[in-house]
Parts: C-alpha cells; structure tokens; sequence
C-alpha cells in the first residue's frame, strides 16, 4: 500500500449542471510508484478525464484522490498548482508549449514557476535534458518555429526538469509518425528506468501499450480490464 | 513578480504590432492631454500676465473721490514694514488735463508717478517706441504713441499742459509708450511725480494714490483685507483687481473646468480603448495561460502577467504620448503665429504638468488591464486542455 504514488477511491466526474452527462463511474484505482502505465480505450471512454483527475486538472464529483501520500480533491488552487509544479509532469497531445518562448526556455519554464534562480547546475541540466531528447541543435528555436516531433520531445524534456515523481502523458504521440512514435516511447521508456520516475500513458496504439508495466483499460466510464506485468 | 514580468515582456514583445498599436493609442490620448492642458495654461497665463502683469494689483487711495491721499510717505514706509508680500509700490498721481499744441487741443489723463518704482510695475522703460527715453528732469515727459502721432508731436518738442483752472505749464517729450491698450495710448502722459503734482495742484506729501504689486496676484484680496483689518488710516479706501476683474475670473475658471473636462474624457476614452484591446489579448493567450497554470503558475502570477503588460504599455504610451504632446505644441507655437511673428498662445510648459500626465498614462492603463487580469485569474487550465 505504502507503494501507491497514485490512490482512487470510488471517483465519479459528472460534467453539466441541466443535462448531466457521467463520464466515470465509481473508479477504484492504486498506481504503483516508478511503474509505467498505459491507459487505453475508446474515444470518449472517460480516459482524459481520468488523467486530468489525477493531474489535478479537473476535481471529481465524488470520490477521493491521494498523490503522494495528499488527498487532492479538497486541496485550494494555489496549494495544487504547487503540488502540479513540484510533482506532476505533463506530456500533452497537441504539445502545448509556449511559442513566444525559445524551446531551451520552454524547458525552464517548470523551473522559472518554481521561483528559482536559474544557477549553473541547473543550466548544465537543461542541457543535459535538451541532449537527451535529442534538440541541443534546435533549442533556441522559437516553440513556434518548431517541427511537431520536435515540440513534443521539448514537451517531454520540460515535463522532467522539476524532477517529478510522476508524468502524465495523453497521447503524447498521437500526432507523430510511426518510428518518431517509436523513438519518443523508448525516451520516455529509458527516463522511467533512470529517473524511477512513474508514468501514466493514455495511447491509441495497441502496440505501444504492449510495451507498458500494466495497461488499464476504460469502457464507458469504468475500468474494464486491468493487467498487470509487475 | 520576476516571471509575470518576463512573461508579459515575452507576450508584448512577440506582437511586436499590436503592441505598437496599443502604445500609439496611449501616446495620442496622452499627447492631446498635454497639448489641450499646456494651451489652456499657457493662455490663461498670457491673459493674466496681459491683464494684471503690467498693472497694480492693489490700489490705496483717499476714502473720499476726488481727494488726494495725504502724507503718503509715512503710509508706504507702514506698508513697507509691515507687508512682506509686497513687490512693489509706486505712488501715483492721476488727473485730467489738457495738452496744447500749435492751434490743437486735447483732453488728456495725466499719469505722475516716482518713474524707477513705477517702472517695476507698468514696465514703461521696456514699452518705449525707438528714439525714447525715460524722464530725466521734472519737466520731461513721455506721451501714449496714438496721442503723438494724432497731434503729430516729435521727440525733443515741448508742449503746453493746460489744468481745468487754466494755468498752463510746458513740458518736453522726451518719448512715445505703448502700453498695448487703445485708451492708454490715446489718453495718457506720463510724467515724473513732482511735474503732475505741481500741476494738478498737489502738494508735495499728497498723491492721488499708492499702487502696489504683490508676489502672488491670486492673494490680492486677501492681503487688501488684511490691510483694511489692520487699519492703516481712516482716510482710504482699498481697491484690489480681483474684485475688478469678476467676470475675466470666472472666464478663467471656466475655462480650466472645460480644460479638465476634456482631459478627463480622453483619458476615460484611452481606458476604455486600452481595457477592450488586453481584453481581446487574455483570449488570444488563453492557451499559453492555460499550460502555465497547467504547469502550476498560480492565479496572482496570471493575473500580474495582464497588469504588468498594462505598466509596460503604460510606459511606453506615455513616454510616446510626452513626446508627440511637446512635439504638437512646438509645432502649434510655429505654425499658429500672429501678423508679427509671435505665438498665438504663447506655451507655457509646466514640468509638473507632463509628469502628471506621464503618471496618468502609467496608472490609466494599469487600472485597464484589471479586467483583463481578473479575467485571466479565473481561467481554468482544463478549459484550454479540454478545448484544445
């Protein structure tokens, strides 16, 4: 039990106040820490919805969620969005980085929120994050100016520099071709194993979940099958 | 702080346009502040200074009409010590007279004051036409230019004063004034105290009155009070301009209350311009605030983002807006000009003036982009993620 980065008791999310719409049903779920999790299901299943629960995105509607040892879903918003910033990385599918901001300080930009200074270390190991996906050629660049694979190891990159204990990816290669797939799931393979870092990975592509520790899946708002290689 | 500072430079200067747009509307609702404000003072303070500058600012003279003012040495040595507000004080004889030239004869008003104290106040010596010269012996005298030029009267010339009892008295003019005023110049002589004295027959200790300028022309009242309160004499009275001048003071505040009102509308309009331009920025940024708060940048920081891009437009606005505002009314005092080449209004550039202004465009657009910050504080990053 003492294992569990990630605890969800009976979480139920409703969207809408007139026409109700519920998109989780009572979910029970423990993710294990340093693990790698795929989350699979249809479109429109409720997976999104659960990362973002967990991300402290979006609250339940009912249920209770611990990350980290702390119940989240009564925390106030300025204790979450440090509670995001400290310990949760996030790969998102449409990259979501900032284009007025060089792809070095996109990087950074975790760190900048943290509200510290930016010393030598630090500098060595956004660095040493931008060689390990691959863009120390590139990291001057504008976001904008950048290709998508690009971005979305950028995205990766950043998501590790507060050193998170846990990343939550959604689709984070949704958009990419094959082998670029292939490259980014290896990168974020090779972090799990480096950084015992524990990841959540909402995918399309059966293949890749394939590769994970354990893969969930959701069908209409429920766990409808969960298996477990560790 | 650091990081909503950095993030709002990054968003104002990655629109490199809109930016420039936004400052440039600043710039000229400032700029037209400070042109309408420095017009307005600068006529006002020419109206002012045309209208009392060159005029005394409190009168003594006998309770009586018609009476001379008696012992007047020992009534200036009082106001002297006693007055530290006091500039300048002339004693002034005035009376009606006639000037006699060749088969012509005039009604004129005979001005005799103590010329160098007199000087301070009407400015005389600098109102000379070319050829003139002050009065150097009790029997010189100067005469208004429209005065010399009906009668034809040269410099060098001597003339016949003639009083109501018929005693004439010749003096010479050594000069011609122009005190910028019709009646003035068609109607007055001025001569040294002694001459008009003599001739309207006044003793040596009596004038007609005792004309005084103080340091600030807007306490005149209230210093002529204080010297009727501190009863001087029982035998005068004390006249100051502003009860004179009640309708050219109401005109003058008038005009500062319209001068305001426009300010006021155009620094309103700036806001409101400025408040909808941040409005429609949160929404183009909405995405960028959305992953920062994803990323756990908290709602104070979000909302600084806004207000610190207000500050910045703010200041660059009003440094622009400072410098087209100086720009048009040098333009204005090159342009604008009379048949003599001078300024229509003269610009009068109160330092004080452009810095409350600069200051306004700081806080005016600061307080604009409190709605845009409020807005950008509630944005919830799972609207972004959601929406895409």
């Amino acid at each position: 039990m003492d294992n569990n980065i990630i605890t969800l008791s009976k979480v139920s999310k409703v969207y809408g106040n007139q026409i109700k719409t519920q998109v989780l049903f009572d979910i029970d779920l423990n993710i294990k820490s340093n693990s790698f999790n795929g989350i699979i299901g249809a479109s429109g299943s409720g997976k999104s919805t659960l990362l973002n629960i967990i991300g402290t995105l979006d609250q339940p509607t009912q249920g209770a969620v611990m990350i980290d040892g702390v119940r989240t879903d009564q925390m106030k918003k300025n204790a979450l969005a440090k509670l995001r910033n400290e310990t949760i990385g996030f790969i998102f599918q449409f990259h979501y980085l900032l284009p007025e901001f060089t792809a070095f300080e996109n990087v950074l930009m975790p760190y900048y929120i943290k509200g510290q200074k930016i010393d030598k270390k630090m500098n060595a190991r956004a660095h040493e994050l931008m060689d390990l996906v691959g863009l120390s050629k590139v990291k001057n660049n504008l976001a904008g100016n950048m290709s998508g694979g690009q971005q979305q190891r950028t995205a990766i990159a950043r998501s590790l520099i507060n050193n998170p204990k846990l990343i939550l990816a959604d689709e984070p290669t949704g958009n990419l071709d094959s082998d670029t797939t292939e490259v980014v799931y290896d990168l974020l393979r090779d972090i799990n194993k480096q950084f015992e870092t524990t990841f959540i990975v909402i995918t399309h592509d059966r293949r890749i979940a394939e590769k994970t520790d354990r893969i969930i899946e959701i069908k209409d708002g429920k766990i409808f099958n969960d298996f477990s290689r560790i | 702080m650091r990081l909503a500072f950095r993030i709002a430079l990054r968003f104002l200067s990655s629109s490199k346009g809109q930016t420039v747009l936004i400052a440039l509307g600043i710039a000229i609702g400032i700029s037209v502040q400070i042109f309408i404000g420095s017009l307005i003072e600068g006529l006002q303070i020419s109206l002012l200074d045309s209208t009392i500058g060159s005029s005394p600012h409190i009168t003594i003279s006998a309770a009586e009409k018609n009476d001379p003012v008696e012992d007047y040495l020992t009534l200036e040595n009082k106001i002297d010590q006693q007055y530290s507000k006091v500039s300048f004080m002339t004693p002034s004889v005035s009376g009606g007279a006639f000037m006699k030239t060749n088969d012509k004869t005039q009604q004129i008003l005979l001005r005799g004051f103590e010329l160098d104290l007199a000087d301070d106040i009407y400015k005389i010596s600098d109102k000379l036409i070319d050829g003139s010269m002050m009065p150097s012996s009790d029997d010189e005298i100067l005469l208004g230019i429209s005065l010399a030029e009906e009668f034809d009267v040269t410099i060098g010339e001597t003339i016949d004063i003639l009083t109501a009892t018929g005693e004439v008295y010749p003096a010479k003019v050594v000069g011609y004034f122009d005190l910028k005023v019709a009646s003035i110049n068609q109607s007055w002589i001025i001569s040294p105290l002694a001459f008009s004295q003599n001739t309207l027959g006044l003793t040596t200790d009596q004038v007609t009155s005792l004309e005084i300028q103080i340091d600030s022309p807007f306490d005149a009242d209230i210093l002529a009070t204080q010297m009727l309160g501190d009863n001087l004499s029982d035998q005068i009275r004390i006249d100051n301009w502003k009860d004179q001048n009640e309708q050219l003071l109401s005109g003058l505040s008038g005009q500062s209350t319209s001068s305001l009102m426009i300010q006021v509308f155009v620094v309103i309009s700036v806001v409101l311009g400025i408040a909808s331009v941040l409005a429609i920025t949160v929404l183009q940024k909405s995405r960028q605030i959305g992953i920062l708060k994803a990323m756990g940048i908290n709602d104070k920081t979000s909302s600084l983002v806004f207000l610190f891009q207000g500050f910045i437009l703010g200041i660059l606005g009003g440094i622009l807006g400072i410098l087209f505002g100086l720009g048009l009314l040098v333009v204005f005092t090159k342009f604008a000009l009379n048949p003599d080449g001078t300024p229509v209004v003269p610009i009068f550039i109160n330092m004080k003036f452009i810095g409350l202004s600069g200051f306004i465009a700081v806080a005016a657009s600061t307080l604009a982009s409190i709605i845009p910050a409020l807005k950008s504080r509630k944005l919830s990053p799972i609207e972004v993620i959601k929406n895409g």
